[in-house]
């Protein structure tokens, strides 16, 4: 009779059948890049550690999925997670010390994406690096699947926070890190903003919580592509010059050419080196960076291709909807 | 006479002796919201994040994501009004275990105005999932309000005020979460209250046995989750309710009780609460005589239920 009703537990999971992959995925394997050994010993070491080709040749096929995925779906955004793509990847197979078989594995880096309608990316780099099933991804914002069209905790394991309302990201990250340094615990924390993003006012509540509390366990990355959903950062407005903004808040910024492998590299290694407050890699980005025909145009923020011009995009990446739809379903 | 917030500035000290994992954060309130004990106790565990509220709600569920037990205070309107997009996409829609702490709520905070007199809390919290409610009313309540949710899964608001008030339970009266408590009992109505309207509520039931009248008075400390139970057996066994808070009448406490009396067993009822208007400066005292929250007012509204209740 005492008892009170009480709010779901932290991690519970819409969908049954989820819940079970979840357990049972311990041997899901994507054949398409990683081989089991490879899990075991990422598994072991946490950090996969790809050379930059290997991760160029991995973000191909995350663009690929992307396309697909949306072609599938039909909503969604689709010049954001291309933009991040190439930082994406570096962060997943090779920065991140995660275990996607085991997403609360108590030693693991924390990564959020405080855009979190890049779900794209999010949910292909989570897929590729065996969190979920591939085929998962032909379920984008569908009632039946698990990746909602913003990341939630709520429904998709490896979720951490849900978001979706920008400006909140750095904040939760200031949180996990600085509970790191009172612990401390050895985790990095990394969250990738927007450039438009960089609008809400309580980035810069959070900018000056982490340099206060010199939490150089923390990365920020802003995917600096100068659109937003309405036309170009700069016309809707102005947020230059961001660098000397982030650095006169205290933060150790890294400007980097963010569709080149190695560079992006090279600014995680000095982010992960420096001491005594955040850094900031500013990961200088082409909306829609891939595709052609969606490069730098601020309208392919917020919408999907349709089928002809998926099919467009995909032969550009060297490959058909037919078939690469055919090869997340079959994982 | 006693502070209700120092119930919870005393509780946080308490709970941080037991669990390492409780950490207070403060938005620039410590001495107003109390955790100063807890920051002269445990400073590792103390977490000073400045004027920044939206800030703190989200650096709060961070630190729940991985494994704390984050309780942060500020004053109850910007703990729910200025940071609730904040508290429903980071903390509740993650359902993590953040516990805030909304200082100074109601209009008896006084002179400082409306600015600073939440009184939309309960309306705004309460209809954002996986959230629940608290609203003790007085120091020792508040005491073991705070040391009960620290455990409870999932995020909850804690409400409580500025004032002095009335200490009218003691160390070993029962509180569970959920779960309201009858303190007077009562035949003819029941006086549903929280905060420190269970006070004036039982200063009404004495009023009211004076005329002949026998109120039953429960300390609905919970507004979320609801006790239901409770609710419907007072409404079948005195047949008319009157809900007291120092809170908005829209979405309150006494919404919460009617959606649940409307649907399983329809008493007449009556609403003691500031009727959609904006507070004002004021000695405490006054306000709360201004705006219709004293024994008197519910006095008043028991009447009123009671002649509905008998033309029936």
């Amino acid at each position: 009779m005492r008892s009170a009703p009480l709010p779901r537990p932290v991690g519970h999971c819409r969908f049954p059948r989820l819940q079970s992959t979840a357990s049972a995925r311990g041997g899901f394997v994507s054949p398409i890049t990683l081989s089991s050994a490879e899990l075991e010993a990422a598994h072991r070491a946490g950090r996969l550690e790809w050379p930059a080709d290997r991760l160029a040749a991995k973000a191909l096929e995350i663009r690929r999925d992307i396309i697909t995925l949306l072609a599938k779906s039909q909503t969604g955004h689709t010049g954001g997670p291309l933009s991040c793509t190439d930082f994406a990847t570096a962060l997943f197979f090779n920065e991140l010390n995660i275990d996607p078989k085991n997403p609360k594995w108590a030693d693991r880096d924390f990564w959020h994406f405080s855009i979190g309608h890049v779900t794209p990316v999010i949910y292909s780099q989570m897929a590729e690096r065996g969190y979920f099933p591939l085929r998962d991804l032909m379920k984008f914002r569908a009632f039946d699947g698990h990746c909602q069209g913003h990341p939630s905790a709520h429904d998709t394991p490896g979720i951490e926070v849900s978001a979706g309302s920008l400006g909140q990201g750095l904040s939760i990250c200031c949180g996990v890190a600085k509970g790191a340094k009172m612990d401390g615990h050895p985790r990095r924390v990394y969250c990738v903003m927007g450039d438009g993003e960089q609008q809400e006012g309580q980035i810069w509540e959070s900018a000056m919580f982490a340099a206060h509390y010199k939490l150089d366990n923390l990365c920020g990355i802003i995917d600096y592509n100068r659109k937003q959903i309405d036309g170009d950062v700069q016309d809707i407005m102005g947020i230059a010059p961001l660098d000397e903004k982030w650095r006169s808040f205290g933060w150790n910024v890294i400007p980097c050419k963010g569709h080149d492998m190695a560079d992006v590299l090279a600014a995680f290694a000095k982010a992960r080196a420096h001491r005594g407050s955040p850094s900031l890699v500013l990961a200088h980005t082409v909306m829609g960076e891939g595709v052609s025909f969606m490069a730098d145009d601020y309208k392919w923020h917020g919408k999907p291709p349709k089928m002809d011009q998926a099919e467009l995009a995909l032969k550009e990446l060297g490959t058909s909807y037919a078939e690469w739809s055919e090869r997340l379903l079959a994982h | 006479m006693k502070k209700t917030r120092e119930g919870f500035g005393r509780a946080l000290v308490d709970l941080g002796e037991q669990d390492p994992r409780i950490v207070v954060m403060v938005g620039d309130l410590s001495e107003s919201t109390m955790v100063h004990f807890f920051a002269e106790r445990f400073p590792e565990r103390f977490i000073q994040v400045g004027i920044a509220e939206q800030n703190m709600m989200c650096v709060a569920a961070g630190l729940a994501a991985v494994g704390k037990i984050p309780f942060l205070a500020t004053y109850g309107a910007f703990a729910s009004c200025r940071s609730a997009d904040q508290m429903r996409v980071s903390v509740a829609y993650t359902n993590l275990p953040v516990k805030i702490a909304g200082a100074h709520g109601g209009i008896s905070v006084g002179p400082d105005g409306a600015t600073h007199q939440a009184m939309e809390e309960i309306s705004i919290v309460r209809s954002i999932p996986h959230m629940s409610i608290v609203v003790p009313c007085d120091f020792w309540e508040t005491y073991k309000a705070t040391m009960a949710i620290a455990h409870t899964p999932g995020p909850v608001y804690l409400r409580f005020g500025r004032e002095d008030v009335p200490v009218v339970t003691e160390k070993d009266t029962p509180f569970t979460f959920g779960k309201g408590e009858v303190f007077a009992p009562g035949s003819d109505l029941t006086i549903v209250a929280c905060g420190v309207m269970v006070y004036e509520a039982l200063r009404a039931h004495e009023q009211l046995a004076g005329r002949g009248i026998s109120a039953r008075v429960v300390d609905l400390h919970t507004p979320k989750p609801l006790d239901r139970e409770l609710l419907i057996r007072c409404a079948r066994e005195t047949g008319a309710i009157v809900t007291a808070e120092e809170h908005q009448v829209n979405g309150g406490l006494g919404g919460a009780v009617a959606e649940t009396i409307v649907q399983n067993h329809p008493v007449p009822m009556e609403f003691v609460a500031v009727h959609d208007r904006f507070g004002q400066s004021g000695k405490p005292a006054e306000l709360m005589d201004a705006f219709g929250l004293r024994a008197k007012d519910i006095v008043e509204a028991a009447e009123r239920v009671l002649t509905r209740k008998r033309g029936r």
